[in-house]
């Protein structure tokens, strides 16, 4: 650690451009490197730096060290098998992967459209009195917590899905479409895409928001002096330049539909199965973990479990550390000093 | 021009239509938001008398009781959570700030923006395991503990951002004096972003003021009073959540009411802080 | 800008009259492509531009001159139009193309800003190819029906901002990956390929290197014959060097309009004569 943070401190301690500044900041600085209050201070601020990584390989580890039973027993059947059994302490994770990614796909097919749409019309269309009051709804639905989405989900969304959406599909396509298939229960797959979808407008909109701004305005001009339309502008010209950072809302928002947690767990239904239809209950995994870890009953299905936790943290962290690799690639380098 | 008529006349349409549509996704986007807030206060703000605030929950099955140390236990847990946190945090976020060009920093700064996506269950985990296993039992300090877990990363980039909106001239006006750079530091650099990182950390004590799942494991919940943290202990958002899913028409109503306590609470941090304190820059 | 080698003695300044001066008609005398009659443009509460009348004659080379923030920009810009898409602005009075109307509200902008080409202070390449750079005007307009006829309008675009030769084997790849002057010719050949019949250069060449800047103004110079053009510098060499006519605006009024070799020797008003002669601006 100490290694880390000297090696580390001594070239940040002196601003960069040192030649630049008057000689007596920079005497003050030099002899400031030496003295040993600064010196701690240093040292101070590497430390809690250092908790941010310490915190996150700590995470990993942990779940690695408590999954690792599961790991030897299962091994890579554990992705594989679909039976889920306490009792005869038979685990396989394959309805909770399949559910998680189902329900995060229904969500981003569903939020993408809407957040690219809707953060075009604020910066590309809506007059500032508009663009205001709609982007401070976005915001404030950004600060709904989660278990309050799950309970206006169960009491209101999942009601209105099932009479004015599952049961109409199912009645007329049911007999030839198998997704559509089936008696509509409610609480399902659709249920928990259709709420994490609303959950992550917000967030998508507002990263891709930023993105789009990012665009120069010489690009826009460039087109509409050629004669195109707005929209011309907008679809040929301004989406493509905004394409990887958009691609990056879009991984982030995937990755938050696949850790999110209560509003799914109180809509989906929680079965561990393979749904055959669009309106059965499935199960995802941060919903099994929610769920059961605190009432595991052995140490298989407590290993199991950790299992699916780790499974969740890798999905999750390689989404996103492509997802900022690429937000950060948009907006010029990641110090945030643009 | 005449052979261009039909042709711009068809752009023209298309151009007006998706348009349109991306003002049909605007009002899309706030229909739930409408809806949500229509029921929380239709069927929240009858339910929220002096009994809700003041008792404890009633056994199950039995009408009548409150949230009362649910608001407590969640007020605790975020103090405590604050305090853990924050120092960290506002740390962690100077030493970026002074940090540009070192690729330790640059590795800082990413895995704090991945900590960031960690889902929260999994957080409850990582604590459960690191806390609760090790002193035997669930407690509000586990809880509180997970809570700044996730704190940290959120309000440490924020911090970062308003130091950095600091002139560089400040810093070294103050080295110029003689003073040194960690008083400098305190002295006149931080108070200089003091708005904005207020601001980002009452921001993010609102979202973890709202956060379930890394509760779900580490406080447990409580059906009576407790203020020692070294217990499980009772959280407005855990007491939503099984109250949520519990048969009684009487603890939907109360789960009604203390998710529109909730997100008083919530907006009332995050919105207050804003307009007090002005609006950190947001970013990805 | 004064360090600039190309730059030539002060007086006397040459022009580009092909004709000897004293035959060369004044402004009103050609046929008109573009006038203003009393335009007036605010941004917010600032207006930008007072009352400006003017005529612009068909293929000529028009400069407008004057110190940063007089106007000659925005004046530029209301000719297609694009002073609109910066929110809360408005106007009075019209302009009008061809004797249409740029502003009665049946006009349609889209339609007006393909037959005005316009060229930007900086180099705005898409990150397309060459190629689609050039196509993108021919493409979005229906232009070109075959790909053949494509490609012969791209080539000759290319080649009307002589760029052709430099580019004709790499016509595929990324157009960020030419210089900066080849870029601005990029647009240039760009603005062309959409056929129009006016050309807008708003400083064309400040951020070029003088090599860079002398093919731009070569090309202005061939390319009259075809085109109405109307160039804003601030450099009233090049004013001097590339127009027929020359129009000085000073803090939003339009001060003076004439034969660039008459304004430049014998300037009618004090304040074109202060500002060439470079007592300000």
């Amino acid at each position: 650690m100490t290694a880390v943070g000297e090696r580390d401190a001594a070239p940040a301690a002196g601003p960069p451009g040192e030649e630049a500044k008057p000689a007596a900041v920079r005497a003050a600085m030099r002899w400031h490197q030496s003295s040993r209050s600064d010196r701690a201070w240093r040292r101070l601020l590497v430390g809690f730096g250092l908790t941010i990584p310490v915190l996150l390989v700590g995470i990993a580890a942990l779940l690695a060290h408590g999954a690792w039973p599961a790991l030897k027993k299962f091994g890579g059947g554990f992705l594989t098998g679909s039976q889920w059994d306490p009792v005869s302490d038979a685990f396989g994770g394959w309805p909770f992967v399949f559910g998680t990614l189902a329900s995060s796909l229904i969500a981003v097919l569903i939020a993408v459209p809407l957040s690219i749409g809707l953060a075009l019309f604020l910066t590309e269309l809506a007059p500032r009195w508009l663009a205001a009051p709609i982007g401070f709804a976005t915001e404030l639905l950004a600060a709904i917590p989660s278990v309050v989405y799950g309970l206006w989900g169960i009491f209101v969304l999942v009601p209105f899905l099932r009479d004015w959406v599952e049961t109409p599909l199912s009645d007329r396509l049911g007999g030839h479409l198998g997704i559509f298939e089936g008696p509509a229960y409610g609480p399902g797959l659709l249920s928990g895409g259709v709420i994490l979808a609303i959950m992550i407008v917000p967030f998508v909109s507002a990263v891709s928001r930023e993105v789009i701004s990012a665009v120069p305005r010489a690009q826009r001009e460039a087109a509409l002096a050629l004669g195109a339309t707005r929209w011309e502008t907008t679809w040929q010209i301004v989406l493509p330049f905004a394409r990887a950072g958009l691609i990056g809302a879009v991984m982030l928002g995937l990755g938050r539909a696949i850790g999110e947690t209560m509003a799914v767990t109180m809509v989906i239904g929680n079965t561990p199965q393979v749904p055959h239809s669009l309106f059965g209950p499935a199960y995802t995994m941060a919903s099994v973990l929610a769920n059961e870890f605190a009432e595991a009953s052995g140490d298989v299905h407590r290993s199991a479990l950790m299992l699916v936790a780790l499974l969740l943290l890798g999905i999750t962290l390689v989404i996103n550390a492509c997802a900022r690799a690429l937000v950060w690639h948009v907006n010029r380098g990641p110090g945030g000093s643009r | 021009m005449t052979a261009h008529t039909f042709r711009d006349r068809r752009r023209r349409a298309v151009n007006r239509l998706m348009l349109a549509l991306t003002g049909v996704c605007a009002v899309l986007t706030v229909v739930p938001l409408v809806l949500i807030f229509g029921y929380l206060l239709r069927e929240g703000a009858s339910s929220i008398d002096l009994a809700f605030l003041t008792h404890t929950p009633k056994p199950t099955g039995e009408t009548g009781g409150g949230m009362a140390n649910g608001i407590v236990g969640t007020l605790e847990m975020v103090g405590l959570a604050a305090l853990i946190g924050l120092p960290v945090a506002i740390g962690a976020g100077m030493y970026l700030a002074e940090s540009t060009g070192s690729r330790f920093a640059t590795a800082v700064r990413f895995t704090a923006d991945v900590l960031n996506g960690v889902p929260s269950i999994v957080t409850g985990i990582f604590v459960y395991l690191l806390v609760v296993v090790p002193t035997g039992g669930f407690s509000a300090l586990a809880g509180s503990i997970a809570l700044a877990t996730m704190l940290v990363p959120m309000v440490t980039r924020t911090t970062e951002e308003m130091v950095r909106l600091v002139p560089r001239e400040m810093l070294e006006g103050g080295l110029a004096l003689g003073l040194p750079r960690w008083r400098t530091m305190l002295g006149i650099v931080l108070p200089a972003a003091r708005g904005g990182i207020i601001t980002g950390a009452l921001v993010g004590i609102a979202r973890i003021a709202g956060e379930t799942a890394p509760l779900l494991f580490t406080a447990l919940g409580n059906q009576f009073w407790q203020l020692d943290p070294r217990h499980p202990t009772a959280a407005l958002p855990l007491q939503i959540f099984s109250y949520a899913i519990s048969p009684y028409d009487d603890w939907h109503r109360q789960a009604w009411a203390g998710a529109l306590l909730l997100i008083l609470l919530v907006l009332t941090l995050s919105l207050g802080a804003r307009l007090v304190f002005g609006r950190p820059e947001r970013r990805a | 800008m004064d360090a600039q080698p190309l730059q030539r003695p002060r007086t006397p300044i040459p022009t580009a009259a092909p004709v000897p001066p004293a035959q060369q008609p004044g402004p009103a005398a050609l046929p008109t492509a573009i006038e203003a009659r009393d335009f007036s443009f605010w941004y917010g509460a600032n207006q930008a531009l007072n009352g400006i009348s003017l005529v612009i004659p068909d293929r000529r080379v028009t400069a407008f001159i004057g110190p940063s923030g007089c106007g000659k920009s925005t004046f530029l810009r209301s000719i297609n139009r694009m002073n609109e898409l910066i929110p809360g602005t408005r106007h009075q009075g019209d302009v009008t193309l061809r004797g249409e109307s740029v502003y009665r509200g049946e006009v349609d902008v889209v339609g007006l800003r393909r037959r005005i080409g316009m060229v930007f202070q900086k180099s705005n390449p898409f990150p397309k190819s060459i190629y689609d750079n050039v196509a993108y005007g021919p493409r979005v307009n229906g232009l070109a029906r075959k790909r053949a006829d494509l490609d012969e309008l791209v080539e000759t675009s290319l080649r009307s901002a002589a760029l052709w030769d430099e580019v004709s084997d790499r016509l595929h790849t990324s157009a960020l990956g030419l210089s900066g002057g080849q870029q601005q010719r990029l647009c240039i050949a760009r603005a062309l390929a959409a056929q129009p019949d006016v050309l807008l250069m708003d400083e064309p060449a400040s951020a070029l290197d003088p090599i860079a800047t002398q093919k731009i103004e070569e090309l202005i110079y061939g390319l009259k014959q075809q085109y109405t053009i109307v160039i804003v510098t601030h450099n009233m060499q090049q004013a001097a060097r590339v127009s027929d006519f020359t129009a000085f605006f000073y803090m939003g009024s339009l001060v003076e309009m004439g034969r660039t070799d008459l304004l430049f020797t014998t300037p009618k008003e004090d304040r074109t004569e202060a500002y060439i002669t470079g007592r300000f601006g």
